[in-house]
């Protein structure tokens, strides 16, 4: 989903520029939080699989494709506040070393795939959480609900963005239902990747996995020892 | 699994899928492309200004062999990222004491690589 520079007028571009500059100030800020020596290596390597698994494009028909976002995975690993950080350094990487994505257009990228993606993806992941059983074996459906939702909430915040300040003459309302529709298509590509990779994750090193924290203090009172 | 292990094992699956299994990806546009392309937007795009970067477009240049460039490319893209988000996050991370996170965050006179060796468990 990586905007390329001219689909969106300068002052769309400027504001998104300065609501990705906000976002990732403020979580600069958040992440210190949830960063330690043990979990800042994780983060820095959450960061680089994201940014390998996004060159995996897998067909989601006709002759189309799509590509892990990253955010709720990252999120659900490191916690949303590193996550934001991990998916905009991922996208500065592309923009600037790979002309992937454009570099006005970093912003409007940030703001879709750092800020709406992680979010979403975490806000539904903590949603569906609190509805499974507290077990860390349902981070892995809850993580899945989470990338899910987190595609189509991306795509539409991009539909809205360009009936704001689109450069082409075209139907807002065309653009959304159509990029809607494919991203739910893709959201479920991300739903299996996000869900296969946490459960990994959970079977080797449950500790490293934020968003299984309160299933393993949970866990930790009731059996002999804890994870590590 | 020790944390050394699962870092490298990790870096390691990076690497495989930046360098090798990408190779193997889609050609086919994704979904912002193609609904672009389809509602007749895809035309007001234009080249970004790091076109000319030597790894533009996933692909290395002066190697003409398919595999090979977007393989090195790939894999100089997941050294770079490891380097540079790992060098924040290290740079940000809270230690000792909870309430020196502050101080500490802001100051940079301290040497990641070694800070490293010894930091993970």
């Amino acid at each position: 989903m990586h905007v390329p520079d001219g689909f969106l007028d300068a002052p769309t571009s400027i504001a998104t520029g300065a609501v990705a500059v906000a976002g990732v100030g403020l979580a600069l800020r958040g992440a210190r939080r949830e960063l330690d020596d043990r979990t800042a290596p994780m983060a820095g390597l959450v960061a680089t699989f994201v940014f390998a698994a996004q060159m995996i494009n897998f067909p989601v028909g006709a002759g189309t494709s799509g590509h892990l976002l990253g955010g709720a995975l990252a999120a659900v690993l490191v916690g949303p506040w590193s996550a934001v950080l991990c998916i905009s350094v991922v996208l500065l990487v592309q923009a600037l070393l790979m002309a992937d994505g454009g570099i006005t257009a970093l912003g409007t990228n940030v703001t879709l795939m750092a800020l709406v993606g992680v979010w979403v993806g975490w806000g539904v992941f903590v949603l569906a959480r609190r509805l499974l059983p507290r077990r860390t074996s349902m981070v892995v459906p809850a993580a899945a609900i989470g990338a899910l939702v987190s595609v189509p909430a991306a795509a539409t915040v991009f539909a809205l963005l360009f009936a704001v300040g689109g450069i082409a003459p075209v139907d807002p309302g065309k653009v959304l239902a159509a990029m809607v529709t494919w991203h739910v298509v893709i959201g479920i590509g991300e739903a299996i990747v996000t869900g296969l990779v946490v459960a990994s994750v959970v079977a080797t090193r449950p500790d490293l996995v934020r968003g299984a924290l309160p299933a393993l203090e949970k866990r930790e009172l009731e059996i002999r020892s804890p994870a590590r | 699994m020790k944390q050394r292990t699962f870092l490298a094992l990790g870096l390691l699956v990076c690497l495989l899928v930046a360098g090798v299994a990408s190779y193997y990806a889609s050609s086919h546009p994704d979904g912002l492309e193609y609904v672009a392309e389809q509602t007749g937007f895809l035309d007001s795009a234009e080249d970004s200004a790091a076109s000319d970067s030597p790894l533009a477009g996933y692909s290395t240049d002066g190697v003409d062999d398919a595999r090979l460039s977007g393989g090195l490319a790939g894999a100089a893209g997941v050294v770079v990222m490891l380097l540079l988000s790992t060098g924040l996050f290290w740079t940000l991370r809270r230690r000792g004491h909870p309430q020196d996170a502050e101080d500490h965050a802001d100051s940079e006179d301290h040497t990641d690589a070694e800070d490293h060796a010894d930091g993970r468990s």
